[in-house]
């Protein structure tokens, strides 16, 4: 698990402040394919990829509520679903520690998809009085397609953008210790054999 | 070590889904002037300024976005035609944004003067907020309660009817759309100009609004056009739309000609790329 350390928490605050306003005053103003993308639940999901479980259930909460505030929305709805993405690919990292590229394209696919359904769910549990119609799957669909395709760069700038206050990335953990001939087992044989 | 580690990882989680619980169940429980909403009314508002100048700010990236593609294409010209060009395009997107941005105008203040609104006190605002999920279907308007904006005031757009006030802020107002769930409008159609209630036909579909409550043997056909009823003389409350705003137009009818029939009418306004509104602050006028 990840230390949190003053600096990374400055950075998520910033970043999740940054990323609400950015999200409703520029981002839901974009219709891409006749649906908006939601940076939220990538933010989230790229924060969980990069720091843990605990950073990421805590940023997801945060960003939930704030966003839940300036929307003037029911609060607490998206807080909880974004607690639960931001937990969840905290845990792949820790439980499976994935590497591939594709890695933060499918869980930001998945997070998305998580944070509609949930969504969804709850606003019906909370007894809004509408039936469930083909636009709005469709508007669920598109939404789904556009953040799947900013998945990779919005990982990528949340990752720019705490690389600084991460001592523990594990790629750069890996390639560190592969460069330097650190964890390798096969060139620790080859000195011993010199 | 690890278990010290696990535990503390599941206290945090329960933790905070406790916090989301009691959350939602005290803000669904309060009253719109309650402690949650006068903290989240009191945050928007200090946060209106930053969300606002954000919008401004943003504003030239939003429309950078739709010609991004042209710029693309236009890297095989040598530098001292590219940063001409660029200057050019910079100055026509402006010219095109102020082109767009007047026609809009001219069509609201058109509908005003067609519908004799000048005396219902339009206010005219710049959209600097869209919610970001189809739950909810607000935007926030940069005119507010020194504006004079109140909490009900209808708001049209060049073309229609587009929803009322619900929040009010200093500087700010947040705008309810037809299109929302919890939307409802009286309204009247056809050439007896029958009476119905207008609502959204699904959560999430600002393309598709129904009218119900109709008489059975209303006559009321495809085509037809749907506009605000507004107060009859022996109402007991004032509508809080002025009549003949335009809402629609009838796309379909179900179970036509039986108590249960729903007439489905496609918005004048498009929901989904609102700029200009405008909000009509006295909407009684002389009638009032």
């Amino acid at each position: 698990m990840i230390a949190m350390t003053p600096q990374l928490l400055a950075r998520l605050a910033g970043l999740g402040v940054l990323g609400v306003v950015v999200q409703t005053a520029a981002v839901s103003q974009l219709p891409l394919a006749g649906a908006t993308a939601d940076l939220s639940p990538l933010l989230v999901m790229a924060v969980g990829l990069l720091c843990g479980s605990l950073a990421g259930g805590s940023f997801g909460f945060g960003v939930g509520l704030f966003a839940d505030v300036v929307s003037l929305q029911t609060l607490g709805v998206s807080s909880l679903v974004l607690l639960v993405i931001g937990y969840g690919a905290g845990r792949l990292r820790e439980a499976r520690d994935p590497e591939g590229t594709l890695v933060p394209i499918a869980v930001g696919a998945a997070a998305t998809l998580a944070f509609g359904v949930g969504f969804a769910l709850l606003q019906f549990l909370l007894g809004v009085d509408a039936p469930v119609s083909w636009a709005l799957l469709r508007q669920l669909l598109a939404t789904l397609v556009v953040n799947t395709l900013l998945a990779l760069p919005v990982y990528a700038l949340v990752r720019r953008s705490l690389q600084a206050a991460l001592p523990d990335d594990p790629r750069r953990r890996r390639r560190r210790a592969y460069t330097t001939g650190g964890l390798s087992p096969l060139s620790r044989g080859m000195e011993v054999r010199r | 070590m690890y278990d010290k580690t696990v535990r503390r990882r599941r206290a945090v989680l329960g933790l905070l889904v406790a916090c989301s619980l009691v959350l939602l169940t005290a803000y669904f429980g309060e009253t719109g002037g309650g402690t949650l909403h006068g903290v989240q009314r009191g945050t928007s508002e200090v946060l209106s300024p930053i969300q606002e100048g954000a919008s401004r700010a943003l504003k030239p990236v939003r429309d950078l976005f739709g010609w991004f593609g042209d710029t693309i294409a236009a890297k095989g010209q040598v530098e001292e035609l590219r940063r001409e060009r660029d200057r050019l395009r910079s100055e026509v997107l402006r010219n095109e944004v102020r082109s767009a941005d007047y026609d809009r105008l001219a069509r609201l203040f058109e509908l005003d003067g067609a519908l004799d609104l000048t005396e219902r006190g339009p206010k005219t605002g710049r959209v600097i907020f869209q919610s970001p999920t189809i739950w909810y279907a607000t935007i926030r308007v940069d005119k507010g309660s020194k504006d004079g904006v109140r909490v009900g005031h209808p708001v049209i757009n060049e073309r229609a009817l587009i929803g009322r006030v619900t929040e009010v802020f200093a500087g700010s107002a947040q705008v309810t759309l037809i299109t929302d769930t919890k939307t409802k409008v009286p309204a009247r159609a056809g050439p007896r100009g029958e009476f119905g209630i207008v609502e959204p036909a699904s959560a999430g579909n600002p393309t598709d609004l129904v009218m119900r409550f109709t008489r059975p043997g209303a006559r009321i056909s495809t085509g037809d056009r749907v506009v605000t009823r507004g107060t009859e003389p022996d109402d007991r409350a004032q509508s809080l739309y002025p009549v003949g705003l335009p809402i629609g137009r009838v796309t379909r009818i179900e179970n036509e000609g039986t108590d249960t029939q729903e007439i489905h009418l496609r918005p004048f306004a498009d929901m989904r790329s609102l700029d200009f509104v405008q909000i009509l602050t006295d909407p009684r006028g002389s009638d009032g």
